[in-house]
């Protein structure tokens, strides 16, 4: 069915929630985590983006179909990193040398 | 009438090819987040270049967070996550069939990603100032990092670059909004049109989200 009509005081909650984590992820940043630092904050931008695609645009209610098309987009941009960075990685282990 | 013959009534916010409006509504729906799926890949592309360069030059990529003002930047994420807050209420007035709160949600959101390209325009010219235009303008203080820093410019100009792009055609989507809320095309019924720039805008939003962390909060401290 069509997505019922939530109230105002849901979007206002996620939007506190968002701006929140803004901050946090400003403020951590500060901090010296050692090379935590940037796990920190790409853990702070995926539960921002988690938030919105769930409630902003609705994925919490939307049809299985389309948790599908949104995990299986999730899926493909993992192979994209996994299978590039596997081969960057992996160059340096060769008798040629660092391939920059 | 014959018997056999299945003629259903349905209202303008149906269309012909379609059996119920939520078939319609879902299909919608499914064709966005497609599409969508393509711009994650498209900006995909960019996240790993940025990865596998800043895995290779930690140091001069870490060089470059002095010329980056946290603050503006901060401002501009904060800008942005408003604009989704609108655009979600925009959405959410569809469903009610509010024509009036539509065209203000949706023109409170569109003023709000001007300010964003404003900001972005100044930061722009900033760069220009500071000679941070690799290609065009370019010379970096610290000459050890002079050549390699160079390649995080590039990168900053062109996803920053590729998220503008897709705000201003943003614009343009919520400018088409206004003027279907205007000349009275959404009702209660049917309102998918909102949705689904709800669904672009939100999405841009969130390139953005992991934009800001990586571009201007990388090497607070030395690698």
């Amino acid at each position: 069915m069509m997505h019922q009509v939530h109230p105002v005081r849901m979007y206002l909650t996620i939007f506190a929630v968002l701006i929140i984590l803004t901050f946090t992820t400003v403020f951590v940043a500060e901090l010296d985590l050692g090379p935590w630092n940037v796990f920190v904050a790409l853990a702070i931008a995926a539960i921002k983006a988690t938030l919105v695609i769930l409630f902003f645009m609705h994925v919490m209610e939307s049809s299985s179909l389309t948790k599908l098309f949104v995990v299986a987009g999730l899926m493909w941009l993992g192979l994209l990193f996994g299978l590039t960075f596997n081969d960057y990685m992996s160059r340096t282990w060769s008798a040629l040398g660092k391939w920059w | 009438m014959a018997a056999n013959t299945e003629v259903v009534e349905h209202g303008p916010e149906l269309r012909h090819h379609f059996e119920q409006p939520d078939q319609q509504y879902q299909a919608a729906t499914l064709g966005m987040w497609t599409f969508l799926l393509t711009e994650i890949m498209f900006f995909g592309g960019l996240f790993a270049a940025y990865a596998i360069y800043r895995a290779a030059y930690p140091d001069a990529f870490a060089s470059t967070s002095q010329y980056m003002d946290v603050i503006v930047g901060g401002v501009n994420t904060a800008v942005l996550i408003c604009s989704s807050l609108t655009m979600a209420l925009a959405v959410r007035s569809g469903q009610l069939g509010q024509r009036n709160a539509v065209i203000l949600f949706t023109i409170a959101t569109m003023i709000l990603g001007a300010v964003f390209l404003g900001v972005k325009a100044y930061e722009y010219h900033h760069k220009w100032v500071e000679h941070l235009v690799p290609g065009f303008n370019w010379h970096y203080e610290d000459s050890r990092y002079a050549h390699h820093a160079q390649i995080l410019f590039f990168l900053y100009f062109v996803m920053t670059g590729m998220h503008a792009i897709h705000m201003i055609v943003g614009e343009g989507l919520l400018l088409s909004l206004v003027i279907m809320a205007w000349r009275k095309k959404f009702t209660s019924l049917w309102s998918t049109p909102i949705e689904i720039v709800g669904l672009y805008w939100h999405f841009v939003d969130i390139v953005w989200i992991f934009l800001f962390p990586l571009l201007y909060l990388i090497g607070k401290h030395k690698l």
